[in-house]
């Protein structure tokens, strides 16, 4: 098992030294393809300023998917078959729909019919988007959340006299929000790699700004190295931060605190197989 | 009405939607090849194969596949002139279904490792007690249970891909869907909302059965413990 740990090792090492000669051999690792990638007029101009738009639109659109979410998951979760009905439409649709659709049409919309409205068509446009599909997915999270709650909190919640409603927004509902909200930071995820979209509209965010940069110095590769990274440590720090929250919560409700494997994808209802 | 079905039918809006299928089956395949290698790789007795998967898995799962398209049309064949067919557009769609099956190979081996974990421990014993070899005992024993078990977040990965294969469009591939839109959208400003509701509805037909399809098949497929 040893001399098999070595060989994968250094099949491992191999690939990458290979990878490494080859860039070498095409002039890629040179001190003047990296040095306007990483000095301080790229992150003063162009980094820096993309990440704080980046952040920005991540910023609201976290916020207002977290709120559009809890409305719809709560309106599946309604007595009236109207409101779930409404509700579940809505929620299966902007969940079907690419991100990137709705960000080409709002920009547009915005654009044009809005114009008087709103100052920067590019950035709602991207906010608006990642709120419309986050939001769906958060509902889900709040439906599911309130669905794995032991079926004692709303009987219990029911034989004290609550109403139905009552029992949803007092009991059910401030348990399901802290068992969901490891997975609503893991959602953030997605929304910041969404967020990525805005590029092909032209909001100057880190990809965009990124590539503007790159134009100029002719080295995409190192650059968009760069931005990578960036995005990759951030979000690993959102990944750990949603980890650490599943750990201290679980005291703090009767649900699940859980981190989906695979945020993107995880959240659609999945069906356990039998007695697993 | 009528004035639109014209549109539609000059901006071939069915051509685009049949793209982003055909964007959606090879970075499919090219997504399931790799990720069940680096599943594989994640749950070998070798440590460093190990750390090699999820290493790949923790990069490319936190990149935006934007970032992804755009390097290899930027980095990868303007910079490094890397061409993968000396036609222009297939190349662009070459590059786009790499960049699909790249990142989502990253999903595809999450999926798979959830179907391994609802195999008992008891099964990859037994395999290894009647003297298989690790590959074997996952070639014979493990991963055809796994996969059973895998399919409804298979399935999830799927439609995530087929939503995504719009992004093939920072990969220059224009004639796809969401490239198609924007060119729409800028000809006829006047038919925004129908345009725009023609490729959500779209969407939404080729999803919803891919949802229905998957759930059916994963409650079929559910080894009976």
């Amino acid at each position: 098992m040893v001399g098999g740990n070595i060989v994968g090792g250094i099949v491992v090492a191999g690939i990458a030294v290979w990878v490494l000669v080859v860039l070498a051999g095409k002039g890629q690792l040179s001190p003047a393809m990296w040095g306007p990638a990483v000095d301080a007029r790229a992150w003063q101009f162009y980094y820096l300023p993309g990440l704080e738009n980046t952040l920005r639109a991540a910023a609201f659109a976290t916020v207002g998917a977290v709120v559009l979410g809890i409305l719809l998951g709560m309106g599946r979760l309604a007595h009236a078959r109207a409101v779930r009905w409404v509700c579940s439409v809505v929620v299966e649709f902007l969940r079907a729909v690419p991100v990137l659709l709705m960000m080409l049409f709002l920009n547009a919309f915005f654009g044009t019919a809005m114009k008087d409205v709103v100052a920067d068509s590019a950035f709602t446009a991207v906010v608006v988007a990642l709120v419309l599909y986050n939001g769906s997915v958060i509902a889900e999270l709040v439906r599911s959340g309130v669905g794995n709650l032991p079926r004692g909190q709303a009987e219990a919640g029911l034989s004290v006299g609550l109403t139905p409603g009552q029992t949803l927004r007092s009991v059910q509902l401030p348990q399901a929000l802290i068992a969901m909200l490891p997975a609503v930071v893991s959602q953030l995820v997605v929304v910041l790699k969404d967020s990525a979209l805005g590029q092909i509209i032209s909001y100057a965010e880190l990809l965009r700004s990124a590539q503007i940069l790159a134009s100029g110095g002719g080295n995409p590769l190192q650059v968009l190295f760069v931005a990578a990274v960036l995005f990759i440590l951030l979000n690993n720090l959102l990944s750990w931060v949603a980890h650490r929250l599943a750990r201290r919560l679980s005291g703090r409700t009767a649900g699940r605190t859980q981190v989906p494997v695979t945020p993107d994808v995880a959240a659609r209802r999945t069906v356990r197989p039998a007695a697993a | 009405m009528s004035e639109f079905l014209d549109i539609l039918k000059h901006y071939d809006v069915l051509g685009a939607f049949w793209v982003n299928i055909q964007l959606t089956f090879w970075g499919a395949l090219l997504a399931l090849v790799i990720g069940t290698v680096l599943a594989v790789m994640r749950i070998s007795p070798l440590s460093s194969l190990r750390w090699a998967g999820a290493t790949y898995v923790n990069i490319v799962r936190n990149t935006p596949l934007t970032v992804i398209m755009t390097f290899l049309v930027l980095a990868v064949w303007t910079q490094l002139k890397i061409s993968l067919a000396h036609d222009f557009a297939l190349n662009f769609f070459l590059f786009a279904v790499v960049g699909l099956g790249v990142y989502h190979a990253a999903f595809v081996c999450e999926a798979i490792r959830s179907g391994v974990n609802t195999v008992p421990a008891g099964q990859a014993e037994a395999a290894r007690a009647i003297g298989l070899p690790f590959l074997a005992a996952a070639r014979i024993v493990v991963l055809p249970q796994a996969f059973r078990g895998a399919v409804a977040p298979l399935g999830n990965t799927l439609i995530a891909l087929l939503k995504n294969s719009t992004v093939a469009v920072a990969a220059s591939v224009a004639t796809e869907s969401s490239g198609a839109m924007k060119t729409m959208i800028e000809f006829r400003p006047d038919y925004l909302w129908p345009i725009f509701l023609t490729f959500a509805v779209g969407f939404v037909v080729l999803v919803i059965p891919i949802g229905l399809a998957t759930t059916g098949l994963s409650r079929r497929l559910a080894v009976t413990r």
